[in-house]
């Protein structure tokens, strides 16, 4: 269970006028801009829930990601994942998590993949065992088959993020963080990990939260869906309800963007 | 300590791939060494008895130094963990339940080591059969060696060490370039790279002893050649293992503070 009450969090970024003048005043003074990229976010997520979570680009989605996975400490509020408080429990938090991110591979670049699998077994200290079943079970899943004894930056990228989906749930993790998984996929690819990502969560209970600009992702996987903008939360409810708000007969991809358009965001 | 040994194990296997720079590096180095014997033999005929080192000890001390030097040379750096910093997107690695300085760690001893053990044999083989007394010999009792194959461990740990301080400083710069030259140039000059340290006049040899530079290929080559008296290696070895704490702890809390700062926009 994910619960965030009132999580703030403030970027200080640094700005100045582009020319020599301004080069040189700002190395004496320089200008922060505050950039506040979450304002009193509150939710709870139930256990085996899939959570979409979307927003325009700059909404705070990522930020929210950072958060709940332990690699950015907020500026105040509070949240727990299981009990356990992220970055301050880490290596016990992210024990539990796994985590793909679309844009980024998590995998060793230029070993076979089954090393890079081997290297988490160990990261995470997953006994033999349940590594093996759980990697049987990915394997046939997601169709790895050959791609394993391939090197990383040899695989296409619907290969890869089939690869890298595999490597996030090798350990088993109760929570699964999926930062935009069908970015640039092919139709077929994408059918395939949407396909998986239900099967897993059906099989093994996983919890999911799901960021995606995608609003297919969202309608084909999402119970719930969380839309957030200038790092506010402004609507908790599903597809139907996005569409219903949108009214008229508009699919979930223009009732979004019509909400975008209405929430000023 | 196992998945520390595993990130070892992978980077020294990928390390070993490198054949063509293995192959490159390593005839590079036998022509440097024997130019570097060339160069000094002409000093040594000239006045041998103005030599601070025996022709025989220097030879080995060269020799040696070709073969070791993907394990102490400083520009080895580690450009992804650099990199990795610059960009913040070292953050992601706090996803995985890892200590960064150890995986850091064991990454950068892994590819130092790979590194050298590509290219150390073939450098060894043909300074063995360069005649005496300009090739690699062997001359200190079979303890003393034991003392060398420890001091060049610690070495290694001291490289490590070091460069791990410089990465993690990156996270206060907005380029690290400028410490990686310094340390580059302080290394080569007071490390006994550019010349070997009893070559240096006698008030630079006493400043530089001190640094952690030489602490680094210094003390184990010049214990191998028997340049340094039986006596005074426990000093040398345990200024090594000074560095190593002081520099291990200086890195280990930089890095610690500097992932508790790092934050990566946008995505």
């Amino acid at each position: 269970m994910i619960e965030m009450k009132g999580v703030c969090k403030t970027y200080r970024v640094r700005q100045r006028e582009a020319g020599l003048g301004s080069a040189v005043k700002s190395l004496f003074s320089r200008e922060y801009t505050k950039i506040p990229a979450l304002q009193d976010m509150s939710f709870t997520v139930p256990d085996g829930q899939i959570l979409g979570y979307i927003g325009p680009n700059g909404a705070g989605k990522s930020t929210t990601i950072k958060i709940l996975s332990g690699i950015l400490r907020p500026d105040s509020g509070t949240c727990t994942v299981d009990g356990l408080t992220p970055w301050e429990n880490r290596m016990e938090h992210v024990a539990r998590l796994g985590v793909v991110f679309g844009q980024r591979s998590q995998l060793w670049w230029d070993v076979p993949v089954a090393e890079s699998f081997e290297l988490l077994r160990e990261i995470y200290r997953v006994p033999g065992a349940v590594y093996r079943e759980n990697l049987d079970r990915l394997t046939e899943l997601l169709s790895l088959g050959e791609l394993l004894k391939t090197p990383a930056r040899m695989l296409s990228l619907g290969q890869r993020m089939r690869c890298e989906i595999a490597a996030a749930l090798l350990h088993g993790p109760r929570l699964l963080f999926l930062d935009e998984p069908t970015i640039g996929l092919d139709a077929v690819s994408k059918l395939k990990v949407r396909e998986f990502i239900l099967e897993q969560n059906r099989l093994c209970g996983t919890t999911v939260l799901l960021t995606t600009h995608d609003m297919q992702d969202v309608e084909a996987l999402c119970s719930r869906v969380l839309l957030i903008g200038k790092g506010r939360l402004l609507l908790d409810g599903d597809t139907a309800q996005i569409r219903a708000m949108a009214g008229e007969n508009l699919s979930t991809e223009e009732s979004v963007a019509d909400l975008y358009r209405r929430f000023g965001i | 300590m196992k998945k520390y040994l595993s990130f070892f194990k992978m980077r020294l296997m990928a390390g070993l791939q490198y054949r063509a720079a293995a192959l490159a590096g390593m005839s590079t180095q036998l022509v440097w060494g024997a130019m570097e014997v060339l160069l000094y033999r002409a000093f040594w005929l000239e006045a041998p008895e103005r030599f601070p080192m025996g022709m025989q000890a220097l030879a080995a001390y060269i020799w040696l130094q070709q073969a070791f030097l993907a394990f102490f040379a400083l520009w080895n750096w580690e450009y992804e963990i650099l990199e990795s910093v610059k960009t913040g997107s070292v953050a992601y690695e706090l996803l995985r339940p890892v200590n960064v300085y150890s995986m850091w760690l064991a990454r950068t001893a892994a590819n130092r080591l790979a590194r050298g053990l590509l290219r150390l044999l073939p450098v060894l083989a043909v300074g063995c059969l360069i005649p005496a007394p300009y090739g690699l010999r062997l001359r200190v009792p079979l303890p003393v060696f034991g003392l060398f194959l420890l001091s060049s461990v610690l070495m290694l740990v001291v490289v490590c060490a070091y460069s791990l301080l410089v990465y993690a400083l990156t996270f206060y710069l907005t380029d690290p370039g400028g410490i990686m030259f310094l340390s580059i140039a302080a290394a080569d000059l007071l490390g006994g790279a550019i010349v070997p340290l009893p070559f240096l006049p006698s008030w630079l040899r006493g400043i530089a002893q001190l640094t952690p530079f030489a602490s680094m290929q210094n003390v184990p080559l010049r214990i191998f050649s028997g340049d340094i008296p039986l006596g005074q290696i426990p000093a040398a070895m345990g200024l090594q293992v000074l560095w190593i704490a002081v520099l291990g702890a200086a890195g280990y809390l930089l890095t610690k503070r500097g992932l508790g700062r790092a934050v990566i926009l946008g995505g």
